[in-house]
């Protein structure tokens, strides 16, 4: 299957491809420049060998047209790299407008992931090919980092936030998923397998588990037993709380007069830290449900104020997505 | 080499000047205090060395079988801190740069040789402390101490080896304060700015990242305490804090430091180029102006570290850029060391072996760093192996590669006594072997996907742990060489000449080993750096004496 040493991972989304091809590129510029400087360095070291004792060479000072090419040339070469590995940067982490959406959670030492259908499952991931896939990451305890080599992303899963990442298979396979921040004593031990299948496999087994609640219903269940519905109205009409029905990815006016968008960082800080950015025309009144949630019940909430809907007139699905980082 | 008479008499040297244990726990001679530094840098590469033997063993195989995780995690962690903050940082500024800094601008001693002793002081009681934690139970944070791991969850000796780092960074503030006033007022009459050799540049702007930066680091490493024991909220979003704050603050300092431990080494290649080819350096204000450039755009980079770790992609583009440009002034100087050597008349001796390699491996250091700046592929790279054998070549193939040399180019000055060319020439080429054997199939290893800090790892990336591990043995064998023959030759070397290598630098124009004013009168300086004098004149100036001191 693999020879004996394999050069480079198994190459199975669509980005994978563009960051192996700037690899080659990479590869090749500094392969060849390498080998010039060695060889012109090898080459001057057997040719101006000393051959008397006390030989003084002749002085050379130096040129500034040589160190003027020498600085500008690598500089351009440079750039070429700039732009390249930042266009394909942005590519990786700027979220697309659709796809499925999986909730992950790290915690020492495990990978827990949610389908939005429900489906719960440890340390493996079932993904359909050719479908876009939007990682909606958080963690428990430690800064964890979800990678899969096969894909060629990664990205550190940061307590307090929540942190993304995409993908689309391209190939049905298993592929490695690892932590690759070291997160503690078992850090090798968090590991787990991504299963990339045919579309129709993928919906065998969507169904095959469907017995699970999804995590927007969860999230109403939450909702209700958490006592959110005390102010924020029992279907989230609103009431002493704002309204929640239509919040997501519109603009907030805060009460400083700031206009936030409602990602999905931002309802959960609204969840974590009420206090940080009151919507305009409220009192801070809600308590911080900081240590009394656990970010899989978080992401259930996130779920269910997402499942009320956008108040952008195109809906959620095709909302026009922002960076991929959240910034504070 | 020749026949060496032996002195009819004992000269009195700062070796020979004082006898007794407290004459040296109690000097102010700044080539002393070099020694003590020798001293204890090489006890805690020593130790750093074990920790790395003990891992590369680990690794043979995919399964856990020497040490459990718990140990392992304790084993890298300590393996960087010990190398990182207790060898590497101080190794060539505190006991090169300590010996030569004021022989090659012809002073006496260093600007404020008590603190010079306290320095080194201070860096013991550090270093004592980060034993007395590793001895007590060992710290498992990586070196890296990443929050909220080091502040809220490791159960290990995280305070008490921040102690031993805090404490230890004043020893570096201490030499790069002392170097930058000794640079700057106490050259001898003649010894202008650009007359200055360029390991003087190079520490320099060591020195100017030493006082800067170190702070940074103490202050980063007191929050981590502030928070680990009174849990006053600063990293832990838990508290109320920022777990990447501690990563911007950490790298801060951290991502300097790394031109704090490869700037003297340029510096040591810079002589050593020069001075084997008997040629004045290519381009010298270029070198010299690239070692403040690196210096000063170092502090801009440290974002490079966190392309993963959730920042802005706006910022991460922009740390992209600044990283790319301050990979052109090591550039620049790569490029006139290769120039220098363009008819010049070049020995083969081990302190040009060292340095050639060295040229090598930062090239392909640098060069995989050109790699890591580029977002899209440190993505993918990032905590990978591919970083382990990057920073290895600049830490390994650079720092330690011109420390090597350095110490054997000097070798005949600090001791007076002749080091074993051949065996110098043997050991060099082992050690550039293993290195390779080592590091490179690491690059590999990175990009296939294999996580760094991974003690049990799939089975599909065995064969390259075992070229790594094998590589690691013959440069453990390689280190090993010039260690015995290094304390051999202080009994049994040669007699070194005051100018064996035949040079004009002002550390060549006093005997060897040196007396305790380094020189018996001022010098004044008349002449270029790396400017050659004919063999005529040497024997003026350098007492040279060809019947003698033979050359190879």
């Amino acid at each position: 299957m693999q020879s004996w040493i394999p050069f480079l991972p198994e190459s199975a989304s669509t980005l994978s491809g563009r960051v192996d091809a700037l690899y080659f590129y990479l590869s090749g510029v500094t392969v060849f420049f390498t080998l010039l400087i060695s060889g012109v360095l090898i080459f001057f070291v057997i040719k101006y060998r000393r051959r008397t004792p006390f030989e003084i060479p002749r002085p050379i000072a130096g040129s500034h047209k040589l160190e003027t090419l020498w600085s500008i040339i690598p500089f351009l070469i440079a750039m070429s790299f700039f732009v390249w590995g930042t266009r394909v940067y942005f590519a990786q982490y700027r979220m697309p407008a659709d796809g499925i959406e999986v909730y992950v959670v790290g915690k020492q030492w495990m990978w827990k992931f949610q389908h939005s259908t429900g489906q719960r499952e440890i340390n493996e991931l079932h993904v359909p090919v050719g479908r876009k896939v939007k990682l909606i990451m958080a963690t428990e305890d430690v800064i964890h980092d979800l990678f899969i080599p096969a894909f060629r992303i990664k990205a550190d899963v940061v307590p307090g936030k929540y942190s993304t990442q995409w993908f689309e298979a391209t190939q049905t396979g298993r592929y490695h998923l690892f932590c690759a921040e070291f997160c503690g004593m078992n850090h090798s031990g968090m590991v787990g397998t991504v299963v990339v299948m045919e579309p129709t496999d993928f919906d065998n087994w969507l169904s095959g588990n469907a017995n699970q609640q999804s995590a927007s219903s969860a999230g109403q269940q939450l909702f209700q037993s958490m006592g959110c519905a005390s102010c924020h109205g029992a279907n989230a009409e609103g009431g002493r709380g704002p309204a929640l029905q239509g919040v997501f990815n519109g603009q907030t006016q805060l009460n400083n007069g700031q206009v936030i968008k409602a990602d999905e960082n931002y309802i959960r800080e609204s969840i974590t830290n009420p206090q940080g950015k009151i919507v305009s025309g409220f009192g801070p009144i809600m308590p911080s449900f900081q240590g009394q949630l656990t970010e899989e019940q978080l992401m259930q909430l996130t779920s269910y104020v997402k499942s009320l809907g956008s108040n952008q007139a195109t809906g959620p699905a095709t909302a026009p997505a922002p960076a991929a980082t959240p910034r504070r | 080499m020749g026949t060496f008479t032996a002195a009819t008499a004992p000269r009195v040297n700062y070796i020979n000047a004082e006898y007794g244990i407290k004459s040296w726990l109690l000097t102010k001679d700044h080539k002393r205090i070099a020694l003590l530094y020798l001293g204890s840098i090489s006890f805690f590469f020593f130790i750093g060395s074990l920790y790395a033997i003990a891992i590369r063993l680990e690794l043979l195989t995919p399964q856990a079988d020497l040490v459990q995780s718990s140990t392992y995690n304790k084993m890298f962690t300590q393996h960087g801190i010990i190398m990182v903050f207790f060898f590497l940082i101080p190794s060539i500024p505190a006991t090169l740069g300590n010996f030569l800094v004021p022989m090659m601008i012809g002073a006496k001693d260093l600007a404020f040789p008590r603190l010079n002793l306290l320095s080194w002081y201070i860096y013991l009681a550090g270093g004592l402390i980060t034993i007395y934690a590793l001895l007590a139970g060992g710290v498992d944070t990586g070196w890296t101490f990443y929050t909220p791991y080091s502040t809220t969850f490791s159960n290990s000796y995280v305070v008490a080896t921040g102690l031993g780092i805090f404490i230890n960074g004043f020893s570096s503030i201490l030499t790069g304060l002392n170097f930058i006033v000794t640079i700057h007022t106490m050259r001898a009459p003649g010894m202008k700015w650009f007359r200055l050799p360029l390991f003087i540049w190079s520490h320099y702007a060591t020195s100017l990242v030493m006082v800067l930066g170190t702070p940074v680091i103490a202050i980063t490493i007191l929050l981590l305490a502030f928070e680990r024991v009174a849990h006053v909220g600063i990293f832990d979003p838990a508290l109320g804090g920022d777990p990447v704050l501690f990563q911007h603050l950490f790298w801060f300092y951290s991502h300097p430091a790394v031109y704090i431990m490869v700037l003297p080494s340029m510096g040591v290649v810079s002589e050593i180029i020069a001075n084997f080819s008997r040629k004045n350096i290519f381009g010298y204000k270029f070198v010299a102006f690239s070692s403040l450039a690196i210096a000063v755009f170092g502090f801009l980079v440290w974002g490079h570290h966190l392309f993963v770790a959730s920042q802005s992609v706006y910022a991460g583009m922009i740390f992209s850029f600044l990283s790319f440009a301050v990979a052109i002034p090591s550039a620049i100087k790569v490029f006139n060391w290769t120039a220098t050597l363009y008819r010049g008349s070049i020995s083969y001796d081990t302190p040009m072996l060292y340095a050639l390699g060295f040229i090598g491996l930062f090239t392909v250091g640098g060069m995989t760093g050109l790699f890591l700046a580029t977002l899209a592929v440190d993505v993918h790279v990032s905590d990978t192996y591919f970083i382990v054998a990057h920073f290895h070549f600049i830490m390994v193939g650079g720092a330690l590669f011109g420390y090597l040399g350095g110490l054997h180019y000097w070798w005949p000055k600090i001791s007076g006594r002749m080091y074993p060319e051949g065996w110098g020439r043997f050991s060099a080429l082992v050690v550039f072997v293993g290195f390779n054997l080592t590091f490179l199939p690491q690059f590999v290893l990175g990009y296939l996907g294999m996580p760094r800090r991974y003690h049990v790892y799939p089975p599909e990336f065995q064969v390259l742990h075992v070229l790594s591990t094998a590589g690691a043995s013959i440069l453990g064998v390689g280190l090993l060489i010039p260690l015995f023959y290094l304390i051999w030759t202080l009994r049994y070397g040669p007699i070194a000449a005051a100018n064996p290598w035949h040079l004009p630098g002002l550390e060549w124009r006093t005997s060897s080993p040196p007396p305790t004013e380094n020189f018996e009168t001022t010098p004044i300086v008349t002449w270029e750096a790396y400017e050659f004098a004919p063999i005529e004149e040497m024997k003026v100036i350098g007492k040279f004496r060809p019947e003698v001191d033979s050359v190879s």
